[in-house]
């Protein structure tokens, strides 16, 4: 009898050896954790990789103080039915200059709140490798990047002078006070994400969903309010509507579609004949031309 | 603006028999090469936007750039769909791999689009590496070009078995006949010794999308598939799974007394509960009693799987040690012959240490000869000291260790490593290993009665290694021949390696370029090392100019025997004392690679001695030197008897 391997088999297969080669070389790796869709297939397959064990790593949330209620919750409750060691930064910095996405745009807002409290967090534990989600058909300069992505000892990313990456050999070697970004997802597609979401039944945030939502269409993009330091603007009103979200983020960024896909199946059916590509979500990737890459350039994910 | 809600499809079954279909699908991973401009990108563009893989804000984003820094005019540039760093759009150049996804009906494709460039060719082999097949791009108005050449060679190397030769721009030459089959003549006949198993020529317009997915009537006369049919059928292998049992361990997953797992990726065969395996380094064999997966137990693994096994009995094993099939084992050696592909400026040094790694093994290693540097034109043997960037040799290596191993040709994981630089981490180079060199598995270490120990207790003393470096004229055979004078009349035993000495006898062969700067230091450190087996107290006085052969010294001898000596005398005051009259010739350009002046010096970082000789007498520098020792006999004897601790 010959058996071969289903696609998702595959996958699944090439980020278990990720993960297990990140465990074996370096003494203080660390998962990044952002609560969406992604960190939940990037769990799911950290706890296969490691079966019986648990992770042999601790689980990094960078809170931007700005993320949807939602996820917080769905990020507690997380932590404690599988029991991962999870460890919560905020940049107490930003929040003491009171940064926020409505006074000083997405961009000054990403990068405190988001890259230099990633910064931080890294600089604080001592990290030497920090797993990420990004998948290389998100974006255009992540579609460049390394597997196991070198970090200089002030975490910027040089995208013209990456290591050769051979085979499935890599280069885990570094100097004090270098580090590595690993990407297992990198090979996984958007539609591969959610057939293995609907495969493995794992739980991701309920704002994946429709529902009925309150929100307010802001420069083209529909903001749930998901509290009261959103203020409107005079010609502003709220709104209930069927809506979800294809990518999560902080709520002032992140654009909700109308949809009544409440089912994975539907999400998957209305993804077959999307006409948008998932980022476009995402205020902070239109900012600027190479926006993306200037970010992975100063240390963002 | 209104947010019209997406169509959607009838939910549950029809999704679900849509991703039923997804999931029987093959996978093709490939690449684009060829030289710079035959239209790589342009290609890759094309392929994904008739593949619908393009959505409309890429769309908009695609035709915003192409005003931009676009180089078709009024046309939408595809490369700029993939050249997704700032520095490529700007430049109008790949300069690193890009990896896209695309399906049709039939098959899934992951595509590498790797540069042209030759400086970037890392990045081409990066893309290679873990392709099934490669489309080698040619430009119809250019024919076949050095890159062209170098590409398929590499492809070739990294066992890529199926070719597809794009003969792009064919708009360009009036979609001329002649044209395209002399063009595939030539390419044939180049790649006759390639060892590929199809070479499908295919004439296109990657622009105008002529025979990309849909058969071009400007192309009549050309009757083949066209380049998606093709990739939609050309045949994968699967082959690794009938291959012998090869599982490299990876981890050793050990939550608790009661459960040693051997966690890896079953690099090519089949495993079932109950099989007997062996530990390749140690010949030691067991029973395979369980596979252990998160979703419960398997009966059986097969090539591909990450899985963890569980033995029935408690064997030696750690990561980088591989299982295997009891009848049919790798090759276990510490010498081997391969092809190497040089990636990095600073150029391959026969003799020069460098970590070897395979996927989980990883051992120090040395390029021990260069055979040949294959020439990229013709594919032909030239002899050459060293292999620069970019550069393709067959090399004889020996590690410190033994590693387990396929030839690469029978096996694409077991059979492949890097090299790494030992100072500054790169990834210098690839390798995929040919065979086991003979001489390795016919001599073993032969036990002896007298060691070390003994030979050192008869003289009463501990053996070091002072290894004095430093600049010529620096001061390192002065100082050194007066400490061994104070050693000596303190009954030591000792001997005084120096530079210029051994290049009369042991190193006469032996010139000044980097390469024999490399093998020098190399020999030198391999007599010192047999000298304190003999329990002697070594001098060295060796320029020894780079910090890797240096280290390379340091890991050779037992923990707390070296001694790194800094001699640190600035090159001024080298120049002007100039005893030998050297500096005052190499400054007028008489002598070439003369250290310090044409030939790099790379200071020692962390010595364990710095002696800065300006201002101090010889007298004085010898006492730090004789107190150091002193200093670790008594640390060590105190040791030894228990006492400190």
């Amino acid at each position: 009898m010959t058996m071969a391997l289903t696609h998702l088999q595959r996958l699944e297969a090439e980020s278990i050896h990720i993960f297990r080669e990140v465990a074996a070389n370096f003494s203080k790796p660390v998962m990044l954790y952002s609560v969406g869709k992604d960190s939940s297939v990037l769990m799911h397959l950290a706890m296969k990789a490691f079966y019986p064990a648990k992770p042999p790593f601790p689980f990094l949330h960078v809170d931007t103080t700005w993320k949807f209620r939602e996820m917080i919750a769905f990020r507690d409750q997380m932590a404690e039915k599988l029991g991962f060691d999870l460890l919560v930064h905020v940049n107490e910095d930003g929040v003491r200059d009171n940064i926020n996405p409505f006074d000083h745009g997405s961009n000054v807002h990403t990068h405190v709140m988001k890259t230099v409290g990633l910064r931080q967090a890294l600089d604080k534990y001592g990290f030497d490798a920090a797993f990420g989600g990004a998948r290389r058909d998100e974006e255009k300069s992540r579609a460049k990047e390394r597997i196991f992505s070198f970090r200089n000892a002030s975490h910027a990313w040089d995208p013209k002078n990456q290591r050769p990456e051979m085979w499935n050999i890599y280069n885990t070697r570094i100097a004090a006070g270098e580090s590595i970004r690993v990407f297992p997802l990198s090979n996984w597609t958007e539609l591969d994400i959610w057939q293995y979401i609907l495969q493995e039944d794992i739980p991701i945030v309920p704002l994946y969903f429709a529902k009925e939502r309150p929100v307010v269409e802001r420069d083209g993009m529909l903001i749930l309010k998901d509290d009261d330091r959103m203020k409107l603007r005079p010609d502003e009103v709220v709104e209930n509507r069927l809506v979800r979200f294809r990518t999560l983020g902080c709520y002032p960024l992140t654009g909700a579609i109308e949809s009544s896909a409440d089912t994975l199946e539907a999400i998957v059916g209305e993804m077959l004949t999307a006409r948008t590509s998932e980022r476009q979500g995402r205020l902070i990737d239109r900012d600027e031309a190479g926006s993306m890459e200037k970010k992975k350039r100063e240390g963002y994910f | 603006m209104r947010h019209v809600p997406a169509k959607t499809l009838e939910p549950s079954n029809e999704v679900r028999d849509y991703l039923a279909a997804q999931e029987k699908k093959s996978l093709l991973r490939f690449l684009t090469c060829g030289s710079v401009d035959d239209g790589k990108s342009t290609l890759i563009g094309r392929l994904l936007s008739d593949t619908k893989q393009i959505f409309e804000d890429q769309l908009a984003a695609l035709e915003r750039d192409s005003r931009k820094h676009g180089t078709t005019g009024e046309d939408v540039d595809f490369a700029l769909l993939v050249d997704g760093l700032e520095a490529e759009r700007e430049q109008g150049i790949t300069i690193d791999v890009a990896y896209r996804f695309f399906a049709t009906p039939k098959r899934k494709f992951i595509v590498a689009d790797t540069p042209g460039h030759e400086q970037y060719t890392r990045n081409m082999a990066t893309g290679a590496s873990t392709a099934d097949l490669a489309i080698v791009l040619v430009d119809a108005r250019q024919g076949v070009l050095r890159q062209t050449r170098r590409h398929s060679i590499i492809a070739s190397l990294l066992g890529i078995r199926h070719i597809v030769l794009a003969v792009n721009k064919i708009d360009l030459v009036g979609f001329d006949r002649v044209t395209f089959d002399r063009i595939v003549a030539e390419y044939r006949d180049f790649a006759r010794d390639l060892g590929f198993e199809s070479i499908m020529p295919i004439p296109m317009s990657a622009r105008y999308g002529d025979n990309v997915s849909a058969r071009s009537e400007r192309l009549a006369w050309y009757q083949g598939p066209t380049l998606i049919e093709h990739l939609e059928t050309v045949p994968v292998g699967s082959a690794s799974a009938e291959q012998p049992f090869r599982f490299p361990v990876q981890y050793v997953n050990r939550p608790n007394l009661d459960f040693r797992g051997f966690a890896g990726t079953i690099a090519s065969g089949s495993i079932s509960r109950g099989d007997e395996v062996v530990v390749a380094k140690s010949g030691r064999s067991a029973h395979v009693k369980r596979i252990v997966s998160y979703g419960g137990d398997l009966q059986k693994a097969i090539a591909g799987q990450a899985v963890t096994l569980v033995l029935d009995e408690e064997v030696e094993v750690s990561r980088g040690n591989m299982l295997v099939q009891p009848d049919a084992r790798p090759q276990v050696s510490d010498q081997f012959a391969a092809n190497l592909v040089w990636f990095d400026e600073q150029a391959l040094l026969p003799g020069r240490s460098y970590i070897l790694r395979t996927e989980t093994d990883e051992a120090s290693a040395t390029v021990t000869e260069l055979k040949h540097r294959l020439n990229i034109n013709d594919f032909g043997e030239e002899a050459a000291k060293s292999l620069e960037m970019n550069e393709v040799g067959v090399v004889n290596i020996s590690t410190r260790t033994p590693i387990a191993f396929d030839a690469f040709a029978e096996n694409r994981s077991t059979g492949a490593f890097i090299l790494i630089d030992r100072i500054t981490n790169a990834t210098v180079g690839a390798g995929m290993i040919q065979h086991a060199l003979r001489r390795a598995e016919n001599i073993h270490w032969q036990s002896l009665d007298i060691d070390k120990r003994a030979r050192s207790d008869m003289k009463h003393q501990r053996p070091a290694v002072f290894w004095f470096t430093g600049l010529s004229g620096s001061g390192k055979s002065t100082i050194a021949n007066l400490l061994e004078k104070k050693l000596a009349a303190t009954g030591r035993h000792t001997y005084l390696l120096d530079g210029d000495n051994v290049r009369h006898g042991l190193n006469r062969d032996l010139g000044f370029t980097d390469a024999d700067r490399v093998e020098n230091i190399r020999r030198v450190a391999e007599v010192a090392k047999l000298m304190t087996d003999a329990g002697l107290i070594v001098l060295v006085s060796f320029i020894s100019p780079f910090r890797a052969e240096r280290r390379l010294a340091r890991e050779l001898m037992a923990g707390g025997e070296f001694v790194e000596v800094f001699v640190d005398t600035p090159f001024e005051e080298c120049a002007r004392r100039d005893p030998k009259g050297l500096y005052a010739r190499a400054l007028r350009g008489e002598i070439k690679n003369f250290t310090g002046v044409d030939s790099p010096y790379e200071p020692p970082e962390n010595p364990e001695i710095r002696l800065q000789t300006i201002g101090r007498t010889v007298e004085e520098m010898v006492d730090i030197l004789d107190d150091w020792l002193a200093e670790r006999d008594k640390a060590e004897t105190q040791y030894e008897s228990g006492g400190g601790i």
